[in-house]
């Protein structure tokens, strides 16, 4: 079955338990997840993104701790973890060197949201070098040339950010969001209509109707602000994987009614939990 | 001499600048370089940019001879005076480019960011002349250190937006502009204030300020032996050193030494260009500290850490209490009281005359970005 993918996002070490919702993240069903490597000037975050970052990086959490956290529960994690975090602590240590240690703790994917397609090439390279896949975002605003070289350049997934803002919770999901993976869908069929990758819709994705309705839009969805939210609360691990639970019975209720009436595409690869 | 300066191919000052922006600002940095070199090449553009530099501004400003100064430290010291361009500093010539050209591009709405207040008082003042609205962004803590600014902004019509996270100061201000940019950039121009940021910025308001550098030329009886201009984000120094980078004069950009990005950082990515930064270890970027809200940020231009890098400028830093001191003496000895940015620039002349960094009897010309009305509070506190 390819059952819509749920990708929760969560800011590493924003807590000292932190892996403790990173495990019960995936026991509720999670595809992948996202962890946050925090930095200092999130430029695409919005505000609760942008304060558990403040608050992890308050705690001491640096990328050498979270990976040594991450790697000491390598056995335990089913599901593949993805880097989100921003160019400058790529290029601090160097891209080779920050692909490597990302690849040795288990890390299986890098997303840099300030990273565009044209300064892509050096990280690129040395993530295919290491063994990890860079995920390249694609824009509502993104025009159609230039979207068909991002899905090509695009590893592991393609990330549909849904509306021109900053990550946040939002009152709706934007109309843009499925525009734009219609968009994303056509590049990809032109390109290799035998295989694709799954296409992630992201940024502002709230609550079980909007996770639903992006859900329909794409391959899978990407939650963050919403679950980082409830953490800042004071949220238990416990309380945030119940969260997670009711979004992937959302997730797929939708995809059942959907597949109901959905002529069949070419199988989907990438990852699969 | 000729690779420096000049139109930068692909955004690219040797290893520094670029565009490292969220796909979704991609497409609109794009159109903003493309409308920029139309209008920079069209002479109707250039016209009524210069008209208005003219009779708005109050251009061209005057190269004040320093003489007491000069003959007390045994130098010739010529003063660019941007303190006399109408707002109060050099941040008025950026504005009127940029507001001139957002207008011509359609936009309704200019958002910028501001660490003094200086740039967010001409992009207030800008929007007023040309019936655009105005947002502004600056961190709280410099709200408190620059109310007359504040109140200049607010008088004005613009919208003064309290920035409260990180230091809360001009770099926390600067996401939060182009956090807001994101998600309005259909209609909004996002008027940057100095050299930094993403292509096209850095090229375009260097171009917009060499109208300092190229003036000063003109009006000057020599080629000095040296140009020196305070140094932030680094538009005042790239607009004097634009003047003059085709001569053999040597460049001196003056830091805070708080915030010295060239003299002590690293290699970086902040705020969409790769540039001097500073940071730790790992690439969190450091929280600048100076007594002048507008040079208290952690990075500077690309095009500097290139001159830099090559060996065209020199780069220095002074410390508060020097420029406090260089406030009082540029007052009492020439009856100008500078901004607290631009008095890093005296203080590096009143430290080094003399000595084998500027010695005696060397000819300079010194760029006072601007006025210092809006620091008497800040120097009145440190008695
Ligand atoms: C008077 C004055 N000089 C200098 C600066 C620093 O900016 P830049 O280095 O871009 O000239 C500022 C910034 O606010 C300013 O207000």
């Amino acid at each position: 079955m390819t059952a819509k993918l749920l990708v929760p996002y969560l800011t590493a070490g924003v807590t000292e338990n932190w892996l403790d919702y990173l495990l019960a993240v995936q026991e509720a069903g999670a595809d992948a997840v996202e962890i946050g490597l925090p930095f200092s000037d999130p430029m695409l975050d919005g505000v609760t993104i942008q304060e558990s970052s403040d608050r992890a990086l308050a705690r001491g959490a640096t990328v050498a701790s979270i990976l040594r956290d991450v790697r000491g529960v390598r056995d335990r994690l089913r599901v593949p973890l993805i880097a989100f975090t921003y160019a400058n602590l790529v290029y601090r240590p160097g891209p080779a060197v920050f692909c490597r240690e990302l690849a040795d703790a288990g890390i299986r994917g890098l997303i840099v949201p300030d990273l565009p397609l044209d300064e892509a090439g050096e990280v690129s390279r040395a993530a295919e070098a290491a063994g990890v896949e860079l995920t390249l975002l694609v824009a509502p605003v993104t025009p159609d040339d230039r979207l068909a070289e991002i899905v090509s350049r695009s590893r592991g997934y393609v990330y549909a950010i849904s509306r021109m803002g900053t990550t946040g919770e939002r009152d709706a999901l934007a109309s843009s969001a499925a525009a734009l993976t219609a968009r994303i869908r056509t590049a990809q069929q032109r390109a290799n209509p035998d295989g694709r990758l799954p296409v992630l819709v992201g940024f502002g994705v709230s609550g079980a109707a909007q996770v639903a309705e992006a859900g329909r839009a794409g391959d899978g969805v990407v939650v963050g602000s919403a679950l980082m939210r409830r953490v800042l609360d004071g949220a238990t691990p416990h309380d945030l994987g119940a969260e997670v639970a009711s979004l992937r019975a959302a997730l797929d209720r939708c995809d059942q009614e959907d597949s109901a009436d959905r002529t069949a595409y070419a199988e989907v690869s990438g990852h699969r939990g | 001499m000729s690779a420096l300066m000049s139109v930068p191919v692909a955004g690219r000052f040797g290893d520094f600048g670029g565009r490292f922006v969220p796909e979704s600002l991609v497409p609109a940095c794009g159109a903003l370089a493309s409308a920029f070199a139309a209008a920079w090449a069209d002479p109707d553009f250039r016209a009524e940019l210069d008209d208005l530099l003219a009779v708005y501004a109050g251009r061209p400003t005057p190269l004040t001879p320093a003489r007491t100064l000069s003959a007390d430290l045994g130098i010739e010291l010529l003063l660019k005076r941007e303190d006399l361009a109408h707002t109060g500093s050099h941040k008025i010539n950026n504005v009127l480019g940029q507001a001139l050209l957002a207008r011509r591009m359609g936009k309704s709405r200019l958002i910028a960011e501001t660490g003094a207040g200086q740039h967010g008082v001409a992009t207030a003042t800008a929007a007023a002349l040309l019936g655009l609205e105005a947002t502004v962004y600056m961190g709280e803590r410099d709200i408190e250190r620059q109310q007359l600014n504040v109140l200049r902004m607010t008088t004005l019509g613009a919208t003064v937006v309290p920035v409260t996270t990180g230091s809360r100061t001009l770099k926390d201000a600067t996401n939060e502009a182009m956090r807001a940019w994101v998600a309005d950039v259909g209609d909004a121009h996002f008027l940057l204030g100095s050299v930094g940021g993403p292509h096209p910025y850095p090229w375009m308001v260097r171009e917009l300020q060499r109208v300092i550098g190229d003036e000063a030329r003109r009006q000057s009886p020599y080629v000095p032996d040296v140009v020196v201009a305070c140094v932030g984000g680094g538009s005042n120094s790239a607009g004097t050193f634009a003047g003059f980078v085709d001569t053999p004069a040597r460049l001196v950009g003056v830091e805070a030494a708080g915030g010295a990005a060239m003299t002590a950082g690293r290699p970086g990515v902040v705020h969409g260009a790769r540039s001097m930064v500073l940071q730790d270890a790992e690439g969190q970027v450091a929280e600048a500290e100076s007594i002048a809200a507008g040079l208290d940020y952690p990075g500077i231009g690309p095009e500097h850490a290139h001159l830099g890098a090559v060996g065209r400028a020199e780069y220095f830093t002074v410390s508060d209490t020097e420029v406090i001191s260089a406030v009082r003496r540029l007052a009492r000895a020439e009856g100008i009281i500078c901004a607290l940015e631009s008095a890093h620039a005296v203080a590096w002349v009143l430290r080094e005359a003399g000595t084998p960094l500027l010695p005696t009897g060397s000819r300079v010309i010194l760029t006072l970005s601007g006025r210092g009305d809006k620091d008497m509070a800040t120097l009145g506190a440190v008695a």
